[in-house]
Formats: structure tokens, sequence, C-alpha cells
């Protein structure tokens, strides 16, 4: 169990550090962040001042520590303060009905083009130089372009030129409202369709190309050939000895490489106005909404915290030397 | 001149096409906006000449306000290659920096500089990246260049970490600290040497991060958007509409410019990788052994069962004739 401890403890210790450094940057940065809001709405009264100072909690009252104390205490129970652009409503309330639609969207396609990728890498791996395996450098081209420029291309295609697809947004606002009925989930599922082909058709060459070198490595050891060499069936020996071991590189690799794949999808969902973090994050960012910004930064360092711990949890269900160096020996 | 010749063979034939290609890339970031016919702002005053699909004239067509998309692309080349080099290069610093540093000087050094590393390696940079930048006042080339290194290091420093653990443990290391060498010149003469396949290729993985990273905050309007990178390009292009209008010559060429560089360089890096270790080249696939398809994969076949491989039908009748009684295998063979 000591490896879980650590792993805890490092993670709470990123955690710390992503939640000071939010703290910090709004105070460190050169220019003043009151007065660039200021400077983008000139028909506010002087006397907001104060008021936006408040909004943003710059100009809480206290020392340094006063302030840092009662920030972290905000966090704690998810008061972020209000929204700058929907006026009235707070930011954990505009971020509650983000949240949602990335996660479900950008977590069931990375999972999926994760599953996919490993698989084909295990195929190509396996029959090193065949026709998967020739197929890699056009997958590497897939992979380098970047997520939003290939959602550009599908949606000229597919939702332009085709009609096969809608355009944009989460669901059609003129036909169906949010709600557990089966007209709202429907035309959610077709508007999600084309997003999640984007992010599985552009990460799922990078898992691949991964799963591909460790499978060749692993397949070379020694214990392979003599698990071919006692006559098991090609089937076996695929699954149970050699992609069992290589998928523990592939595993770790998941863990760092999923800031990567959030981040490209959360600019992804700007081309398609999808309704999730992504788009609001750009809402914030257009309109200079600092405490939207702030608290979209600590949701998304959280989320990829959370699923490197899953990540590591996995990790200590597979592989048995991990599990052996907790118990002490 | 003949080292040069002799390197350029060994490469694998992944890393002469990126290569190729990104050099294609750096000619035109060097010559392109000399070349290029109008200057990428000029607005065509003629109506007639906005978003006009491309012609002889103007190779890439024209944006909605007359501007050339081709001379757009050129200037933009050298914007965007030139960030991510300087990136590329200062991150990469960094990385050996701290890599070595940490290896080399272990314990307490060692264990704060990696958990700054792994700190750094768990957080998402992209949306770091837009806190940041989306704070600062001004958004011009070098406080993106400062924040784009600032948070593109550790990846390079995690695995110079790790391969300058090896080689500390060699015995040439501990010769030249007997002989009295110098700490900083074991670092320098002794160990850099060893890792220089190593800090290229996370040198080339780092501009491929920055290419990646500046251009989506360009797309989102987080850069200089007076100036001509491949990101803002296709963020004007994004702000005119250019999808919906169905203008494809607008943002098909920045965004394939992008992915072709990014591709050379991935080409590159997996080339890199074969050279290091060969079992990872492209092997020729499956051979024809006797009619039957052998993996490199596969166990050794046995020619012999092979070779005799009879037809069924005629397998069938062999069982019922006296030579059979010779052979031992079952009537219709397993192979058969």
């Amino acid at each position: 169990m000591s490896f879980l401890v650590r792993r805890l403890a490092f993670y709470l210790v990123a955690a710390w550090v992503a939640l000071t450094a939010n703290f910090f940057i709004p105070r460190a940065m050169p220019g003043n962040a009151v007065e660039s809001i200021m400077d983008k709405f000139p028909n506010l009264q002087p006397s907001a001042y104060k008021a936006i100072e408040a909004m943003l909690g710059v100009g809480h009252p206290g020392s340094l520590w006063h302030q840092y104390t009662s920030y972290l205490d905000d966090v704690a129970h998810f008061n972020f303060g209000t929204d700058v652009t929907n006026y009235p409503a707070s930011v954990s309330q505009v971020l509650g009905e983000a949240i949602p639609w990335t996660l479900i969207l950008v977590g069931t396609a990375t999972v999926i083009s994760f599953l996919l990728g490993t698989g084909l890498g295990i195929m190509a791996g396996w029959r090193h130089g065949g026709f998967l395996d020739r197929s890699l450098p056009g997958l590497m081209f897939l992979q380098a372009i970047p997520y939003f420029f290939f959602a550009l291309v599908l949606v000229y295609i597919f939702a332009i030129k085709l009609h096969w697809f809608p355009i944009a947004q989460g669901y059609d606002g003129e036909t169906t409202t949010p709600g557990w009925h089966w007209n709202f989930i429907a035309s959610a599922l077709q508007h999600s369709l084309l997003p999640a082909l984007t992010i599985v058709l552009t990460s799922v060459a990078g898992w691949m190309l991964q799963m591909r070198n460790v499978m060749i490595t692993t397949i070379g050891e020694d214990y392979v050939v003599a698990a071919q060499a006692k006559g098991l069936s090609n089937h076996r020996v695929i699954f149970t000895y050699a992609a069992r071991n290589a998928l523990l590189p592939q595993l770790q690799g998941f863990g760092l490489a999923l800031g990567f794949v959030v981040s490209g999808a959360l600019v992804m969902e700007i081309v398609f106005s999808y309704p999730g973090i992504g788009l609001l994050l750009l809402n914030a960012v257009t309109s200079n909404d600092y405490p939207l910004m702030q608290a979209i930064f600590l949701v998304i360092t959280f989320a990829v915290l959370i699923a490197n711990l899953v990540v590591d949890l996995v990790i200590v269900l597979f592989d048995p030397r991990v599990r052996a160096r907790g118990t002490g020996r | 001149m003949s080292w040069l010749s002799s390197f350029w063979r060994q490469l694998p034939m992944r890393a002469k096409v990126g290569a190729v290609l990104l050099g294609i890339f750096i000619l035109a970031a060097i010559i392109g906006p000399l070349v290029a016919s109008y200057a990428p702002g000029y607005q065509n005053p003629s109506p007639s000449l906005s978003l006009k699909p491309p012609s002889a004239q103007y190779l890439l067509g024209t944006t909605q306000t007359g501007q050339d998309v081709l001379s757009q692309l050129l200037t933009g080349i050298r914007l965007t290659l030139v960030l991510a080099f300087l990136v590329g290069a200062i991150a990469t610093a960094l990385s050996v920096l701290v890599g070595m540093t940490s290896a080399f000087l272990g314990g307490v050094w060692d264990e704060v500089l990696s958990l700054i590393t792994n700190v750094f390696l768990v957080i998402p940079a992209l949306p770091l990246l837009i806190l940041l930048l989306g704070y600062l006042p001004n958004r011009g080339q070098t406080p993106t260049i400062i924040v784009l290194a600032g948070l593109g290091w550790q990846w390079g420093a995690r695995v110079i970490r790790a391969q300058t653990l090896t080689i500390r443990n060699r015995d040439f290391i501990a010769a030249s600290r007997e002989s009295g060498e110098k700490t900083w010149r074991i670092i320098l003469f002794e160990i850099m040497p060893n890792e220089v396949s190593l800090i290229a290729a996370s040198f080339v993985n780092t501009v491929l991060y920055a290419i990646g990273a500046s251009v989506a905050l360009a797309f989102i309007g987080l850069a200089d958007l007076n100036s001509w990178s491949l990101g803002t390009i296709l963020y004007w292009a994004q702000a005119g509409q250019a999808l919906q209008i169905g203008a494809w010559w607008w943002f098909l060429p920045p965004g394939i410019a992008v992915a072709l560089i990014g591709t050379s360089l991935v080409l590159l890096n997996t080339g890199f990788d074969e050279l290091g270790s060969p079992r990872l080249r492209a092997s020729r696939g499956s051979a024809r052994i006797a009619g039957h398809r052998v993996w490199a994969t596969d166990p050794t076949p046995v020619l012999q069962q092979l070779i005799g491989s009879p037809g069924r039908v005629y397998a069938f009748f062999h069982s019922f004739s006296r030579s059979s009684l010779l052979d031992n295998s079952t009537a219709g063979g397993e192979l058969g």
C-alpha cells in the first residue's frame, strides 16, 4: 500500500502547487486585472473599482496569509466568486452546467481512443512490418494535426458539404430542451459524434505508436519465446504474455498524456461551439473573465490529477511488482 | 563532409523524409517573406477580389478583405518556426540543467528537483498557459516564448535525469573523478557527449509542443493579433467565418502547413528512436517459406512438414494405399 500512499501524497502536493499558483498568478502578473476590466468596459463608473476588486478577490483586507487562507476556504466550498459575463450567476453555477458535457464527451472519446489505439498497437507490434505497421506514417500525419484544425476539416466535409452531421452546438435548441428524455439524448448523441470522432482519430495514432514500440521490445524477451516454444496458441502468447506486460508503460503514458488530450479537446470544443469547458474558457478569455479562467484551470487540473490517481490504481491492479514493493521486502 | 554523408546514409528512411520536409519549411521561413508577392496585411480595395478561390494571380485565393492567403502563409511560417525553435532551445537548455543537476548532485537536490519536474508533468500545460497569457497585458512574442519555455522543459528533464543516472555509475566517470577532473568538466565533456541524441530528441519534441501550443493559443486569440503566424491566420479565418462560407482555401493551407511541420518532426523523432534501437526499425514483414507466410514473431517453421503437404483428396486416397503404412501421419495430415 505504500506505493499508493506515496502517490496520494504526490498528488496532494501537485494539487497544492496548482492552488497556490492560481492564488499568486493574479497578484504577480504585471498589470492590474481590475484596471484591465475597467478598460474593457469604459462605461463603468470609477466607483465600480472596489466592487470589481471584491469580485476578483484581490482587494481582500488583511495580510497576504489571511487572503491565502480565505482563498483556500473558498475553493474548498466551491466558491469561486461571481461570474463577470453572466453577471448574477456564480462561477460554480456556470461551471456546473458545462462540466457534464466535457466530461462525457472527452472522457468517453479518450477511453475509446486509448483502447482502440492499444489494440491496434498490439496487432502492429505483433505483425511487425505488416499492413497496420506500414500504415503508421500516415497515422502520424493525423497525430501531428492540431485537434482544432482536424475538427475544422471534419466540419467542412461532413457538416457543411455532406450535411451528415449538425455543424455546431451540443444539441438542437429549436426542437428539444435538456432533460432526461429520448428526444434530447438522441439530439445530444447526434451532435457529439463528430467531436468524438475528432478526438479518436487524432489521438489514436499516439497510443498505437507507443504500444507498438513496447510490444516489439517485449516480444523479443526470452519468456515470450519460451511461451511460443511450449506451443501455446498465438492468442494466448499475445494477450497473456506479451501485451499484459507491454500495457504497463502504456498506462503510465496514459496518465501523463491525459493533460495533452484534454487540452487539445478543449480547443476542439471551440470549433464545434460545444457547450463544455473549452467553449467556456474561450468566452472567459475573450471577455477577460478572470475568476472564470482561474476556476476552469483548477477544475481541469484536478480532473487530470484524479484521472492520474485512477491510472495508478489500475497499475497496482495489473502489476504484482508494485504490490510486492508495497508490502515491504 | 564525408562524415555527414555517411551519417545521412545511416539514417532510417523515416528520418530522411522528415528532415527533407522540415528543410523545405525552414527554407520557406528564410526566403518566404522575401518572395511573397503582397504584404500579408495588404487589403485589396477592389470588392471583386474578396474571397476569391485560388487562381493564377492568387495561388491560394484571397480572404474576406482581399488579402493574399499565399503571402500570409509565407510570412506566417517564419514567425511560427522562429518562435517554436526559440522555445525549443530555451526549454531544452532548462531540461538539461534540471535533469543533470538532479541526477548528478543526488540526495535532497534530486528529491526536490524530481518533485518539481513531476508536478510540472502532471499539471496540464494549456490551461495554465491560457491563464498566464490571459493575465498578461501585452501578448507579444517575448512573453509567449518565456511562458511556453517555462512550461515545456519537464519531459526532457525527466528523460535526461534517468539517462544521467545510469551514465553516472559507469566506470569511466569514476575514473575521471579519481583523476581529479572537476565536476563541471565531467558534466560537460564526459556525460554530455553521451546524451547528444537524447538532447536532440527532446529538442525536437519540445519544438513540436511549442508549435502545437502556440498555434492553439493564437487560434483562441491569445497572441499578438497584428502579427502573422500560422495560428493568427487560422484565428482570422475562424473570425471571418471561413468555414461557414465554405472558403476552404483560407483555413486549409495554414492548418496543413502546421500538420506537415508536425509530421516532419514526428518522423525525425521516430527515425532517431530507430537509430538508437534497431529492433524498432520497420521490418520487411512476413516471408514466404514453402508457400506459407511466416512472420518474424512466429516460431521457426519446421520445413519437413511443410514441404510434403499433400492435398486433402490425395491424402484421403493415399491413406488406403500400402505406402501409407510407411508414414506416421494421420489421414489428411494436420497441415493439409
